[in-house]
């Protein structure tokens, strides 16, 4: 079932183009994660989501209604990028507080101490650290006891130990049955944690999948590194179908191909005898992927 | 309603942090009535003020000093803070609304002064004998309209500054003049004539002739409530038209 339907977005600030042409669709209980490079239009896209912008141009549609509409502040529960509580303000009050905003609030203490903020709620907001402030705005967020997470940026500033505990976090959230709307830069962070990644650049989607999808679409080439047991001609290599390249460095071969082209070199290697030792296969990551398609987009928007 | 509440009594709960604050809201503007009751000149009658001592003057400008440091000083830069802070946006993606913290902030504000005026009114009386205002209804209503026009003014500054420092520092910058104006340093009832004209057209001077006008037991001047009003409605609309959620 779909909870958030994105239409052909656009969005601009005086002559800056913002967003330019989003559209995406999100399933209700997964992580969906809005990946891009800062100033790629992230943030305005889940802003409009929230409510918070009105596009320009295409349609928006939360459970169904427009992302405006006053019922949605109790079912869409929204962390944003820059915002903080006053520094004198305690952890336990702000809780009280914004549980005090919705009608069916989740008990905060609770919430508090399953996001690990039990020993912190007297704690006055400036003197919690940067994770604990992180922890204490998803509870905000999740305090409403809402249908959609939105969540912008949480892992920016965290030391990298804080940032697994959030990804835990985030996973915990979802397995509420809450639909998590995320916003990241971080590849690591998409590919480890979205069901289904829309990749942004520049405004416009380049890429809508499952981060292993999005990998596999740029893993068509593969490269193998091996250092072979005895003097090989690259003959043997070269010849078969899946092998495109062959480089030397030293004693050692690189092998760059596509398809099953592992099969391939080993079946070939065993033939004539030879151990393939220090044998590595080189993967692309969501990392290469992202360098790969928005190259692409580049090159594509020009002809 | 209780989201209302809450607020309220969340920043009331802010302001108790603040004691710095406290001591210019509550303090201070008691502290300089007892000195200056303390100057043996300041209590006897005084034939330049109608018969009217020093001490007799200042519980009224004490008041307006108290709703100018709140007015200028702590609101503009609280809600300019809530904005710079993203808090306003964030409330805008909950059930509350901004404009609930922004009222929050200022029920609390006027709570605040009028507690003040209490213990300034009852330390005039008991240490100095400075007489009660004689007209209740009167006192109420330049109070109000003295604390309608400085708020106006503080939400416009609220609105026009871009954080939290900018609109301490304009606050600050217009709380001299507007408090020179009001007597801080010279009682209106001694200024030069045309000085007296100007500040009777400033807020906190009209705010300060109505207070005292209803102190002695007149009803306030109309052309002060008239002035004040004309502030109110003014910066308020200005405010309410220019001011920024985030």
């Amino acid at each position: 079932m779909t909870v958030i339907t994105v239409d052909h977005l656009q969005k601009r600030y005086g002559d800056t183009v913002a967003v330019r042409d989003v559209s995406f669709t999100v399933e209700r209980g997964e992580i969906f994660g809005v990946l891009g490079p800062n100033g790629a239009g992230k943030t305005t896209t889940v802003e409009s989501i929230a409510g918070l912008r009105t596009p320009d141009g295409g349609t928006i549609s939360v459970l169904d209604r427009d992302p405006r509409d006053p019922q949605l502040r109790r079912l869409v529960g929204v962390q944003l990028q820059e915002s903080r509580l006053a520094e004198k303000m305690t952890a336990g009050e702000a809780l009280a507080l914004y549980s005090a905003f919705y009608p069916e609030p989740a008990d905060w203490r609770r919430l508090a101490d399953e996001l690990g903020l039990g020993g912190t709620l007297t704690t006055r907001y400036g003197k919690l650290s940067g994770g604990q402030k992180q922890r204490l705005s998803i509870a905000l967020a999740l305090i409403g006891n809402p249908a959609i997470a939105i969540l912008d940026e949480l892992t920016t500033g965290l030391d990298p130990q804080a940032r697994r505990d959030t990804w835990e976090l985030v996973e915990s959230v979802r397995d509420r049955g809450v639909t998590v709307l995320l916003v990241t830069h971080f590849m690591e962070e998409a590919e480890r944690l979205c069901d289904r990644v829309a990749l942004i650049d520049a405004g416009a989607v380049v890429a809508l999948d499952t981060p292993g999808g999005l990998v596999a679409r740029v893993s068509a080439e593969q490269r193998i590194r091996f250092r072979p047991s005895v003097p090989l001609d690259d003959g043997v290599l070269t010849g078969l179908a899946e092998v495109r390249e062959v480089r030397r460095h030293g004693t050692q071969i690189e092998v760059i191909g596509e398809g099953n082209v592992l099969h391939a070199v080993t079946a070939a290697l065993a033939v004539h005898r030879i151990i393939a030792n220090e044998l590595r296969v080189e993967q692309a990551t969501l990392d290469d992927a992202f360098v790969r398609l928005t190259g692409r987009a580049i090159t594509g928007e020009q002809s | 309603m209780r989201v209302f509440a809450e607020l309220t009594r969340s920043e009331f709960r802010l302001l108790r942090r603040e004691p710095m604050q406290l001591f210019w809201i509550f303090v201070f503007p008691s502290l300089l009535v007892v000195i200056l009751g303390c100057v043996p000149p300041f209590r006897e009658p005084n034939p330049d003020l109608g018969g009217r001592r020093v001490i007799d003057l200042y519980v009224a400008i004490a008041i307006i000093l108290t709703l100018a440091s709140l007015a200028l000083q702590v609101a503009p830069m609280a809600l300019a803070t809530y904005r710079e802070r993203g808090v306003l946006r964030r409330l805008a993606t909950t059930p509350a609304r901004p404009g609930a913290l922004l009222g929050a902030q200022l029920v609390m504000s006027l709570l605040t002064a009028i507690g003040s005026v209490i213990l300034l009114l009852l330390v005039g009386r008991l240490a100095f004998g400075v007489a009660l205002p004689r007209q209740v209804a009167g006192f109420a209503v330049a109070f109000l309209a003295t604390a309608g026009a400085a708020f106006a003014l503080g939400l416009f500054v609220a609105a026009v500054a871009p954080g939290g420092k900018a609109a301490n520092t304009i606050g600050t910058l217009i709380f001299f003049p507007l408090m020179f104006f009001a007597g801080l340093w010279t009682p209106r009832e001694v200024f030069p004539q045309v000085l007296r004209r100007i500040a009777d057209l400033t807020p906190l001077g009209a705010g300060e002739r109505a207070l005292q006008d209803a102190m002695s037991g007149q009803w306030p001047a109309w052309g002060s409530l008239t002035v004040l009003v004309a502030y109110m409605l003014v910066f308020g609309l200005a405010a309410a038209r220019l001011f920024r959620w985030e």
